[in-house]
């Protein structure tokens, strides 16, 4: 018997939903007050660097773009996908980490635990839902390693949860695909690389310094990876798909360069 | 040995080649984009927090932007460089105009500076203070490649970063690496306002020298 392929999670299931403009309100807010006079301030100086018309800047953004693809290519490149990152002691360890989301955190909506479920698409073999209990019980791996920001901040901490690449084999994922693309509770976006998504140093993170990991930074589940910025490590994992069709995320919608390894 | 050396020395040619010309303007454009984007994304996490850099000399709407451009601008920095520094070491030029420099003519260039009696009628000939800057700059700027590469890889070189005192301390150096190129270029430029000519040089090619000049035979 044959059986269509499972739709794309990221597929909206009804139409657009005008909760996200309920959600995403305080980001619209910003681009409207703090935002639209300096943007045009930088886009007049930018006119005068480059001799373009306003008009043009979406041919110097689509230019620039195709730089950061290429860019990309780049780091796939030189990316060694066995060489570890250095690793720390627990004492260095800061404690709580250090909060980042495209929101602030008393704007966090906490998940709930007994209700959430892990779901999985694309080119999975077992496809069934996992609940936060399963997961947690998967066999752990803890990583001290250091946090870096696209913005220029860092602290070193302790993640531990089942090893992503591990994770993959154990669901029967084909892990020849290209990308392993997650979709979180916050509506956040992101898509990984195959070669860092089977880096050892990679994990669906549980606990932070050996405890469930709180709601400011994920809780039940999300991304630790030792070789990306910080922005590329999703929290609140709702699912989890295998795909070969690169699904653009929510940075790389809005300019940040997409492999953004380090 | 001796034919080619005849040969070379009826040679003449621009003070500045039109390849070099290029090399300086497209390393100009190169820079200043660096710096203004630079600043864009230092604005984001400061470093001191008593330096925010103005927006309207930052490069980039918001912070991806500064990103895009920086991480454009490198390329032409470092393909650029890559060929002026094969050329100038292959052409000679680097031997002929940049070496030796010597610390005795380094401090009398600067007293001359200072009691405001610098000579400057022959363009053709760098004294010991822009032999030290244009060397230093260089050298920089090697050093800013150099740390740009593990500020954009800190894991996959995470040996030579380590080297260099980790990631914290590798943004520091790139930040004071484009304080001195900045300095410089406040220098480079007020200098050569003042002396009009070493600009038009710069765009025309300058006088015609040749490379047995007496200021062009390298010493020993």
């Amino acid at each position: 018997m044959a059986r269509s392929p499972s739709p794309s999670i990221f597929r909206p299931k009804q139409g657009v939903d005008q909760s996200v403009m309920d959600e995403n309100r305080k980001l619209v807010r910003d681009i409207n007050r703090r935002n639209l006079l300096r943007g045009t301030l930088s886009l007049g100086a930018l006119t005068m660097l480059t001799g373009c018309t306003v008009s043009d800047t979406d041919t110097v953004q689509s230019f620039l773009r195709t730089i950061s693809a290429f860019n990309d290519k780049v780091q796939e490149a030189i990316f060694r996908p066995h060489h570890l990152a250095p690793t720390y002691r627990e004492d260095q360890v800061v404690k709580p980490p250090r909060f980042n989301a495209y929101y602030d955190v008393e704007d966090v909506k906490p998940v709930d635990g007994a209700s959430w479920k892990l779901e999985l698409a694309g080119l999975i073999q077992d496809k069934r839902p996992w609940t936060a209990q399963q997961i947690y019980q998967l066999p752990e791996e803890e990583l001290i390693v250091r946090h870096i920001c696209v913005e220029g901040w860092d602290y070193i901490g302790q993640w531990s949860g089942v090893n992503l690449g591990q994770f993959l084999k154990r669901i029967g994922a084909d892990t020849t695909a290209k990308y392993v693309s997650f979709k979180c509770a916050d509506d956040y976006t992101e898509t990984l690389d195959m070669a860092t998504a089977l880096h050892p140093q990679t994990i669906l993170a549980t606990k932070y310094a050996r405890e469930p990991i709180t709601d400011p930074f994920g809780f039940p589940l999300r991304l630790r990876s030792a070789t990306k910025l910080g922005f590329k490590n999703a929290k609140w994992i709702t699912a989890m798909e295998v795909t070969n069709t690169f699904i653009p995320t929510f940075w790389s919608k809005q300019g940040f360069n997409w492999f953004a390894g380090i | 040995m001796s034919n080619s050396f005849t040969v070379k020395s009826t040679r003449r040619h621009r003070l500045h080649p039109a390849g070099l010309r290029a090399m300086h303007w497209l390393n100009a454009l190169a820079m200043v984009l660096l710096i203004m984007s630079g600043w864009k994304i230092y604005n984001d996490e400061v470093l001191f927090g008593w330096l925010h850099f103005p927006d309207a000399l930052t490069l980039g709407v918001w912070a991806q932007h500064g990103l895009q451009w920086h991480f454009f601008a490198m390329w032409i920095l470092m393909v650029n460089g890559l060929i002026y520094l094969a050329y100038g070491f292959a052409s000679g030029r680097f031997r002929r105009k940049l070496v030796p420099i010597r610390p005795a003519e380094v401090v009398a260039e600067v007293r001359k500076a200072l009691a405001f009696k610098l000579a400057h009628d022959d363009i053709t000939h760098y004294n010991a203070v822009q032999k030290l800057l244009y060397v230093g700059v260089i050298l920089v700027i090697v050093l800013q490649v150099v740390t740009g590469w593990l500020l954009w890889k800190p894991i996959q070189f995470s040996e030579a970063l380590a080297l260099f005192g980790g990631f914290q301390a590798v943004r520091l150096i790139h930040f004071i690496g484009m304080a001195a190129i900045v300095g410089f270029l406040v220098v480079h430029v007020a200098l050569a306002l003042l002396v009009p000519k070493t600009i038009g040089a710069m765009v025309t090619g300058g006088p015609l020298v040749d490379d047995t000049a007496p200021d062009a035979v390298p010493a020993e």
